[in-house]
């Protein structure tokens, strides 16, 4: 994976802190995301994931460090703004228009690329490039089968597929996925580490996970997180090895099971 | 719901409202003329409360300030251009709409709907207090205006029937735009703006100005609907800008099912009718209005716009509550 870490880096924040009140959610913590990379963050609850992945996305500002997209300053942007450059992400909870098809929720993901609001004679549905782009990306996410499918009705673990597709829909470089596997069966949960795997090829991923097995198939970077500080930063095999996570996050070594 | 099947129904309402006038009783040209403004206006605040998800309780600012546009721009002695005042009348109200807009649309839920009244309070008192608006008495549009192009004719609007008309084809306009607004990409963005705008600007929509949009537009759309109110009857008052009209027109759209634009036009017909007949039956009629409002909220969910749905299932044995 070494030659990996090489390649361009899409993504970099440095010195990242957000207070709330007198709480400090993150103190000081830099993390780089390179294209062709799947870099975990990984932590115990109230650890700081969700806080360090919104200010990545745009959705809460930093209280102090910077945060560059491809060598662009973007730390004052909004969230719309970073949808824009190239930045998207995925919620923890499923976030969805579940009375929309498959097929309309990825095209109206598609439209974001080309606002045109004042063509309000148009008709949106025959907009073909829209469409075809939609259809690709459900097919990259998996989907394929419910395009035509109400998106309320699908499976959990397809909701989340079809929230990647609307990602992949905003020729996202960097995706930002806050546990892209939660809730899902052992079934699903292969099926979403290979779409990842997939993805990765040509994009650089962030991805907040608890789910142990998955984190080490595909991670080739993780991120350790504990109350707000950043403890270690590597190679699986050096999480792995690391006293300090252990002791911090996985426990004894029991509960340690890769 | 298959936007072919439904189209019978609604020319069919469209061409029994068009023999109206052939009762040639004045009382039901203009009582039918009066729903058909307050249909435009219904649909024009659905664009907000059933598309957009923004409640509007201050919706009856734009309707009365294109209403007293009118008034104020039409000579004493003479009768104004149709081709002028219209236009202006309505951009009137699109430009308080959107100034107003950029206010309010930075605030959300309760907050929206406190300042959206709040601001139509205050074009409330403008027109109540100051003297550009004649005091809570109003002002008399002394002559309808002139739909002369270059002194020929095609209609005139001191004709009752032609005026009817003419708002029958402006609420069939309304409805086709709009109905055409919603299949747009502009539309759909309202939607899901609706549906979820936290997802929409993550998905990098800058839903702000769709916002704007919307709700200039619908103040435009209002303010339509205030011309042709200030056009038929030829006298505005204060009262056209109050809350209770701001009120009302939410309860038609309540009524007729929100975010349903036939509904809404459903919506002004309950509403009016039940306001004249319940009149009729006592004066506490208010009292009866409450209760089928509340009748209606809490067992027809989707309003009168779901009832075809409703009866449909129902023949065909379904759930009703699927």
């Amino acid at each position: 994976m070494s030659e990996r870490t090489k390649q361009e880096v899409l993504l970099q924040a440095d010195g990242l802190t957000r207070r709330f009140g007198g709480l400090v959610a993150n103190q000081d913590i830099s993390v780089t995301l390179a294209r062709g990379m799947i870099h975990v963050l990984l932590g115990p609850n109230g650890a700081g994931k969700s806080t360090c992945i919104n200010m990545l996305s745009g959705d809460l500002p930093p209280s102090e460090g910077r945060i560059h997209f491809m060598g662009q300053d973007i730390t004052r942007l909004s969230a719309a703004q970073r949808s824009q450059v190239g930045i998207g992400r995925s919620y923890q909870r499923t976030n969805i228009f579940p009375q929309f098809s498959v097929l309309e929720n990825v095209r109206l993901a598609a439209q974001s690329r080309r606002q045109q609001p004042w063509r309000i004679f148009s008709k949106a549905m025959e907009a073909a490039w829209a469409l075809e782009k939609a259809r690709a990306c459900i097919e990259e996410a998996g989907l394929g089968r419910r395009v035509d499918w109400v998106s309320g009705v699908l499976s959990h673990g397809e909701q989340r597929q079809l929230e990647i597709a609307m990602v992949l829909a905003t020729d996202a470089q960097v995706l930002l996925l806050d546990e892209p596997l939660a809730g899902m069966g052992s079934e699903e949960s292969a099926s979403m580490v290979e779409v990842l795997k997939r993805l990765r090829r040509t994009r650089g991923i962030l991805l907040v996970e608890h789910d142990m097995d998955a984190v080490f198939a595909v991670a080739d970077m993780i991120t350790v997180m504990v109350n707000g500080q950043l403890l270690e930063c590597g190679p699986p095999a050096q999480i792995k090895a690391s006293v300090a996570v252990q002791q911090a996050y996985l426990g004894t070594e029991d509960s340690f099971h890769v | 719901m298959n936007a072919h099947a439904s189209l019978l129904p609604k020319l069919i309402a469209v061409a029994i409202i068009a023999c109206v006038p052939l009762s040639g009783e004045s009382f039901y040209i203009e009582i039918v003329g009066k729903v058909l403004v307050m249909a435009i206006f219904a649909m024009s605040l659905d664009l907000l409360v059933g598309f957009t998800g923004l409640v509007s309780f201050g919706h009856a600012a734009y309707f009365g300030i294109a209403a007293y546009a009118v008034a104020l721009l039409s000579p004493q002695y003479d009768a104004a251009s149709l081709w002028v005042v219209l236009p202006a009348a309505v951009a009137l109200s699109a430009l308080a709409a959107f100034v107003i807009g950029l206010f309010v649309l930075r605030t959300k839920g309760i907050y929206f709907i406190m300042v959206t009244l709040a601001f139509a309070q205050m074009a409330y008192f403008i027109f109540h207090d100051t003297p550009l608006g004649g005091g809570s008495d109003g002002m008399y549009l002394n002559n309808k205006p002139s739909a002369a192009i270059f002194g020929w004719e095609p209609f005139e609007l001191t004709n009752e029937v032609h005026l009817f008309y003419f708002i029958l084809a402006m609420m069939v306009l309304v409805y086709l735009f709009l109905a055409r607004l919603l299949q747009s990409p502009f539309g759909r963005v309202l939607v899901g703006i609706k549906s979820n705008e936290h997802r929409m600007q993550s998905l990098g929509y800058f839903t702000f100005r769709y916002k704007l949009g919307a709700f200039t537009l619908a103040g435009a759309l209002g303010g339509l609907a205030g011309f042709l109110y200030a056009v038929l009857f030829g006298f505005v008052t204060p009262e056209l800008l109050s809350w209770h009209e701001s009120g009302n027109v939410l309860l038609m759209v309540i009524l007729g099912g929100m975010g349903n634009l036939a509904g809404a036009v459903a919506g002004a017909f309950a509403f009016e009718a039940m306001r004249e007949i319940f009149a009729d039956i006592t004066k506490y009629w208010q009292l009866l209005m409450g209760s089928v409002i509340v009748a209606v909220v809490l067992f027809l969910p989707g309003g009168l716009a779901g009832v075809p749905g409703r009866i449909k299932r129902a023949l065909q044995g379904g759930r009703p509550n699927e």
